[in-house]
């Protein structure tokens, strides 16, 4: 592969890839958070809706969804999502209900006593979640949020097929140039197992912060 | 809105079409994941390191990688090295071999679950190694990882369209061939993705029930 190849497929395709990821991993946590601290609202109707979007994107296929999002929305609604903005719109949505089964169960985990306590207090119900719940529940949150981060990494791969120019795409089109397709898969895949090794460091990182913050030993290696 | 029923009924029979070839996928993908997983995750007990760190990283490897690429890998590469197949058995390679590292960490957890004094046992009648794997642990083991192994079919299902990518004729690329056909992109497009959560959901709420009867 030759140097011009890579700086102006390979290296703008990282970027993008990049920015992918950070988008829709913030759609994707705005997401979860709110649709996950709904499912344990005390209102029958509002845990009912909560319900309803995580089975419904949780459901369906989220190459389907993007395709979808881009293909059947804009005659539906008379404008066109840039492939990039459907994207992180698809992978925002689908990984956020996957997300919010996350931050249902971490909420669900956190000692009853602790919410008693807050009621004893009389909290208001969004002093709790904010006080109470949510600073012992994020921590627990953290290794499966890792978890979906680096399958979120790899769906963004998806995107190629919407012809938006990230790794997999920047791959696709130096095949066409070289003919060598062993070579440039091989990069790519490597590419994203560089970036999925940052993920994984990161979050190991922020979950030990978080656990520090409330004062909970850390655990070393992974054991439980 | 400018939905069309007969846009639907001209799609039905692409869609059946579609529909076989995705749940064909499906079950040989699985087929191979549940059996490479196994292998897999026996290689992690492996009593050499030199077995067990090659096929850690292998597995990591094919685990944080995106499966799409996987398959173009395959799909542009494997020609190359000489060996021809279809573009359907790669699809169903690249997804079996993909979730095989997926089945490999469920094998894993419950593997690990077993009690220690099932092995000392095992040990203690002198049982060949086969045998401790397949009369004792396994069994065992089974009883516990099915729910998860469900959930992993699960998502399979969903990651079935990307093989649409290579040419498979499954729901996706029959939906495509469809819209190209007829210009009619709404309608083909929904009825696959309603047909996915159709399966999905009732598939989820088995595998519930399933973890409610069996895990415990």
């Amino acid at each position: 592969m030759t140097a011009g190849l890579w700086q102006n497929w390979v290296l703008p395709g990282i970027w993008i890839t990049v920015q992918l990821l950070v988008y829709s991993a913030a759609l994707a946590a705005a997401v979860a958070f709110t649709v996950g601290i709904a499912r344990t609202h005390s209102s029958r109707f509002v845990r009912f809706l909560a319900g309803f979007y995580t089975e419904i994107f949780r459901g369906t296929s989220a190459l389907i969804l993007m395709f979808w999002l881009f293909f059947v929305l804009p005659p539906l609604l008379g404008w066109q999502l840039v492939p990039m903005w459907a994207a992180v719109l698809a992978l925002g949505l689908s990984y956020g209900a996957y997300g919010a089964e996350i931050v249902r169960g971490a909420l669900n985990s956190v000692a009853p006593a602790q919410r008693e306590a807050g009621v004893a207090l009389s909290f208001t119900p969004w002093q709790r979640m904010r006080l109470i719940l949510l600073p012992q529940a994020v921590p627990e949150m953290m290794p499966s949020f890792c978890n979906l981060l680096v399958e979120l990494l790899k769906g963004t791969a998806l995107v190629s097929l919407l012809g938006v120019g990230d790794v997999s795409f920047a791959a696709y089109l130096v095949r066409l140039a070289t003919q060598e397709s062993a070579q440039i898969y091989t990069i790519s895949l490597v590419i994203y197992f560089v970036l999925a090794f940052g993920i994984t460091r990161s979050m190991k990182a922020l979950e030990k912060k978080t656990k520090r913050n409330i004062g909970v030993a850390v655990s070393g290696g992974g054991a439980k | 809105m400018n939905w069309d029923w007969s846009a639907v009924a001209d799609f039905m029979p692409r869609f059946w079409d579609g529909v076989l070839i995705t749940l064909q996928i499906l079950a040989l993908g699985s087929l191979i994941s549940f059996t490479l997983g196994l292998v897999w995750a026996i290689g992690f007990r492996a009593p050499t390191r030199f077995i067990r760190w090659p096929v850690n990283v292998v597995t990591e490897f094919i685990r944080t990688t995106p499966l799409l690429v996987q398959l173009f890998f395959l799909y542009f590469v494997l020609p190359e090295w000489g060996v021809q197949f279809s573009a359907l058995t790669t699809g169903t390679l690249a997804i079996g071999l993909h979730y095989s590292t997926y089945t490999a960490q469920v094998y894993r957890a419950g593997i690990e679950a077993v009690p220690a004094g099932q092995w000392e046992a095992a040990k203690a009648l002198s049982l060949p190694a086969h045998r401790t794997w397949f009369a004792v642990i396994l069994p065992q083991a089974f009883r516990r990882i099915t729910p998860a192994l469900g959930n992993y079919v699960i998502a399979m299902l969903k990651d079935t369209p990307l093989v649409a990518a290579i040419g498979v004729l499954e729901m996706l690329q029959q939906s495509r061939l469809e819209s190209a056909a007829t210009f009619q992109y709404t309608e083909p497009l929904t009825v696959i993705g309603i047909a996915f959560i159709l399966i999905a959901y009732p598939a989820s709420l088995l595998v519930r029930t399933l973890e409610r009867r069996l895990v415990r």
